[in-house]
């Protein structure tokens, strides 16, 4: 699984780097970012499905591999 | 270097009064809500819930001849789909009132960026963003601790208390003030302000200006101060910021202050109280969260959620036909976040309190460019004042049910709130 940050949607609530540290961080003013390449770690699909669910403007989509 | 002479004279002086318009002022019990609504009187400010979930079901969308018109959107989905169109609502006004500001006062509005529309909107917020990243905030936490400790040793041998009063007020009053870099003993002043901003809204026209000029009075003495002694706060930050690339208007600087000021106090004061409101009269959640400590980033966006504190305001732009209403040009829209979250199409058991509510997409702090920029701010003072409240005084209950009131208005919390803690 992939997570990803749509730019379009996001306003910084910070819910995604809130919940799932792992998986999101912000950038200087506050919007979410995806940590690293966005790869899920192995056990991390939780998170990252925690995170996606709780985003005011659903801005995060999950890429699931084929 | 040039001196700054931006604010020597009074940035008011020969400004002509705004024309805007303004209508009839119209007060006393709403006959029918789908019909009459006002978010001003005494049966709102008690329990506006059983109000917007009647409507939801019935009228979703309800109009008032007062406040010469405006519309309540009830459903999460039209509050929702209202915030994200800046095309057909605008922000120039935010406070559902008797007055409305004229056009041209448009993109930027009086206290930018919350009364501001694209495209001006993104760049007078870009501003602000940086002082209050999760990140930033984080370096207040301690001195917001510390100061929430001293609160409640002040509560020493009181069998009871006043939670909003001598608790919850005080604590985004003080961070705000050290924020701005305003004396923190101007605390009284700051309520003052923050009443005759959100809760005057029905008074004379004459004494709505006159209460602003204070407050606007205030700002510009603070900024002189600034300018003759800049220091590392925010309002040297906005006297030195720049837009385009000029230094920011006198008129901008001090109604981004006024902002930051009456909006960094009264919503956080609104939230701490009504979650403690809520502890008090739910001890199995006070209790879980005494013994469960790290529920509370999770309680305290249940409590968020059903007790949002804000509800914002928008004016339309055109005459237009809209979801099943005829909305006029200068309609005021007032868009209330506590009735979205609270719509059982977006929410389980919306009127139940579930502390441990792990999925919740709440619009306590609105949705689309207006966000509320002081959400990280907030969530850090709500959940310091709470852990710390929970910390030291574990056990409390309501001391009298009947005695609590609740502010009317845009900005819903308790005003008065005695909690019997001894």
């Amino acid at each position: 699984m992939k997570v990803q940050i749509d730019p379009e949607r996001c306003q910084g609530h910070g819910r995604c780097y809130d919940l799932s540290p792992d998986l999101f961080t912000e950038d200087d003013e506050g919007y979410g970012r995806v940590a690293g390449d966005g790869l899920v770690p192995e056990g991390g699909e939780r998170a990252a499905r925690v995170a996606a669910s709780n985003c005011p403007e659903k801005a995060i989509v999950l890429v699931e591999e084929a | 270097m040039t001196v700054d002479d931006r604010f020597v004279r009074d940035f008011r002086e020969g400004q002509e009064e705004p024309l805007g318009t303004r209508n009839e002022i119209i007060t006393g019990p709403v006959s029918e809500w789908a019909t009459d609504f006002s978010h001003l009187e005494p049966e709102w400010a008690a329990d506006p819930y059983p109000i917007q979930d009647d409507l939801r079901g019935r009228c979703p969308i309800a109009h008032t001849e007062r406040f010469g018109g405006g519309w309540l959107p009830t459903r999460y989905e039209d509050v929702a789909a209202i915030a994200y169109d800046t095309e057909h609502f605008s922000s120039r006004a935010i406070i559902m009132s008797n007055y409305r500001p004229p056009r041209d006062i448009a993109p930027v509005g009086a206290v930018p960026p919350i009364s501001s529309d694209p495209p001006f909107h993104h760049d007078a917020r870009k501003l602000l963003l940086p002082a209050f990243t999760k990140k930033e905030v984080a370096k207040r936490e301690e001195a917001a601790r510390a100061f929430c400790h001293s609160l409640i040793d002040g509560f020493e041998g009181a069998e009871i208390v006043d939670a909003a009063r001598d608790y919850a007020q005080h604590i985004p009053m003080r961070v705000i003030a050290d924020m701005l870099g305003f004396p923190p003993e101007d605390g009284p002043r700051f309520r003052e302000f923050v009443e005759h901003a959100l809760e005057g809204v029905n008074l004379p026209p004459e004494q709505r200006v006159a209460n602003m000029g204070e407050l606007f009075d205030y700002l510009l003495e603070q900024i002189r101060d600034h300018v003759a002694a800049p220091r590392d706060d925010l309002t040297t930050y906005l006297i030195d910021a720049e837009l385009y690339g000029r230094k920011l208007d006198p008129s901008h600087v001090a109604g981004t202050m006024a902002l930051l000021l009456i909006a960094g106090i009264d919503t956080t004061w609104s939230a701490i109280g009504a979650s403690l409101w809520h502890l008090a009269k739910t001890p199995a959640d006070r209790d879980r969260l005494v013994a469960e400590p790290e529920l509370l980033p999770t309680a305290m966006e249940e409590l968020l959620r059903a007790y949002a504190p804000v509800t914002m305001a928008r004016l339309v732009k055109e005459d237009m036909h809209w979801r099943g209403v005829d909305m006029k040009a200068d309609d005021w829209v007032l868009l209330s976040f506590p009735a979205a979250n609270r719509d059982p199409a977006q929410f389980d058991r919306p009127g139940e309190v579930v502390i441990d509510r792990e999925i919740n997409r709440h619009a306590a702090f609105g949705l689309g460019i207006h966000r509320c920029v002081g959400s990280h701010l907030a969530r850090m003072e709500l959940r310091v004042a709470l852990e710390v409240w929970l910390e030291r005084v574990p056990v409390f209950g309501l001391a009298d049910p009947s005695t609590v009131a609740w502010a009317p208005g845009q900005v819903r919390g308790p005003r008065t709130l005695p909690l019997r803690i001894g």
